[in-house]
């Protein structure tokens, strides 16, 4: 048994919250490197030059790479040998949002709850996804997630005879009818199978793996290729203003499901997808 | 951007200046702007529906859809970027027909009835880039709090901008860049 510190999650998740929405990863600015090598409309070139340059000012003058700073969703991976010891470990990450949206000056973008819609002032709570995994470390995995993109994010319980070919249109319509409004170039998350709420947690979760790496699975990096090809098709392009570039990846996550289900969500993250991970 | 120099434009500007300006237009905007997104649009609606006075006045003004992060010190602002219009679209024709407001700041498409309440009022919608909110953040050299200010960041700021790079997204006749743009570069069935 390996004991952590409560304290040292949450500095952690302050760390977090600051780097991932102040310095775009490498893997984010290859991949828009790579989308204006490659995008033939000249307004969504001068977009993706844009980008490029606001993740710098973003670096080097400490401003957040966007305004909506996102609400923090964070993985947790939690060691079954690991024993949190001086607090609990869903405070401890709340405070590590608090202190880093405080610290950051990042905006608070969370409403205590729907319909009477006060903003709690310090982000949190953080949305927090835990599972228990062999070994005794803790791994972290935050996404600062907009909403502008989440809120174009669909779910369908498609059925077996959908198959492969109605799972690819659900997928690509979701993104031909959100049009502009994600922000594109996009992260196109996708989760099949499961039951409805795995097939959107799983959906979520895609959006941490690095950006344009391919399943491991060949028949899914296949889907993934082809799916790309099809939401390029659309025409959206970078910012909206149409271009060859709607998304800069898609990464597909499938688990086994019921013998009469095919649940497929897409979840979107925009041009200014914020990533982080931490292992403790 | 794609015909040689954007057009500048300062704040307030009428009719006339509106009807100028075509879809697909690039424009550098300076002067005064006001932020308002969902939860003071909700309540200039309610203030509009209570037959209350505004607390701001937005005849010829334009309104950006915009929570801005909170300032670092010595600065105006923090990084400000557009949100989504089309969660205004329930408000937008109220506040078009009963401020005079001349046009908006956001992204993403406007509903087929707040674009025809743009042809009736003269008023346009430009559209920003949300992943350049630290660039556009850098472009405001004044912000003032002039209402809601509980509201936190979706108080009505009062910004006032240097050279804001935009693009005319509807213009008063109906045209429409998005759509303009994605159908240049569509492959195939649109309907995938």
């Amino acid at each position: 048994m390996r004991t952590i510190a409560a304290s040292d999650v949450t500095a952690a998740v302050r760390e977090l919250c600051i780097s991932v929405n102040h310095r775009m990863g490498e893997d984010m600015l290859a991949a828009l490197r790579r989308a204006l090598e490659i995008e033939e409309s000249e307004i969504g070139r001068h977009v993706l030059e844009r980008l490029l340059e606001n993740a710098r000012v973003a670096r080097e003058q400490w401003y957040p790479i966007c305004q909506d700073t996102g609400q923090a969703v964070i993985f947790v991976d939690l060691g079954q040998d690991v024993h949190v010891a001086g607090g609990d470990l869903e405070a401890a990450i709340d405070e590590g949002v608090r202190r880093g949206y405080r610290d950051g000056y990042l905006r608070p973008s969370v409403v205590e709850q729907p319909i009477d819609r006060v903003n709690t002032g310090d982000n949190t709570p953080a949305i927090v996804y835990t599972r228990v995994v062999p070994g005794d470390r803790i791994a972290l995995g935050l996404l600062a997630k907009g909403a502008g993109c989440d809120n174009m994010s669909r779910l369908a319980m498609l059925t077996p005879s959908d198959g492969r070919e109605g799972a690819l249109r659900f997928v690509v319509r979701a993104i031909s009818e959100a049009g502009p409004n994600p922000s594109p170039p996009l992260l196109v998350g996708v989760g099949m199978g499961g039951t409805f709420e795995q097939a959107a947690l799983l959906s979520k979760r895609a959006l941490l793996r690095t950006v344009g790496e391919p399943s491991p699975d060949p028949r899914l990096a296949a889907f993934e290729a082809e799916l790309l090809g099809r939401i390029n098709d659309l025409g959206i392009g970078p910012g909206g203003f149409g271009g060859r570039v709607t998304a800069l990846a898609v990464h597909v996550e499938s688990r086994a499901t019921h013998i009469a289900s095919l649940p497929v969500a897409v979840n979107l993250d925009c041009h200014s997808h914020r990533a982080g991970r931490a292992v403790l | 951007m794609t015909d040689g120099r954007p057009i500048e434009l300062t704040t307030p500007f009428g009719a006339a200046q509106a009807d100028a300006l075509r879809a697909g237009d690039a424009v550098l905007l300076s002067g005064i702007i006001y932020t308002a997104r969902d939860a003071a649009h909700a309540r200039l609606a309610g203030l509009i529906a209570a037959h209350r006075s505004l607390p701001v006045d937005l005849r010829d003004q334009i309104v950006y859809y915009c929570g801005p992060t909170p300032a670092r010190p010595g600065r105006p602002i923090g990084s400000a970027g557009p949100t989504t219009a089309s969660r205004m679209d329930a408000y937008t024709p109220l506040l078009l027909e009963t401020t005079g407001m001349r046009g908006m700041i956001g992204k993403g498409k406007r509903s087929a009835e707040v674009r025809a309440a743009m042809r009736q009022c003269h008023a346009v919608y430009f559209g920003a880039v949300e992943g350049t909110a630290a660039l556009l953040g850098a472009r405001v050299t004044q912000a003032t709090v002039v209402a809601f200010s509980d509201l936190g960041p979706e108080a009505i700021h009062r910004l006032v901008v240097e050279r804001f790079p935009l693009i005319v997204v509807n213009d008063t006749r109906g045209g429409d860049a998005y759509d303009d743009g994605r159908a240049r570069y569509r492959r195939g069935d649109p309907d995938a």
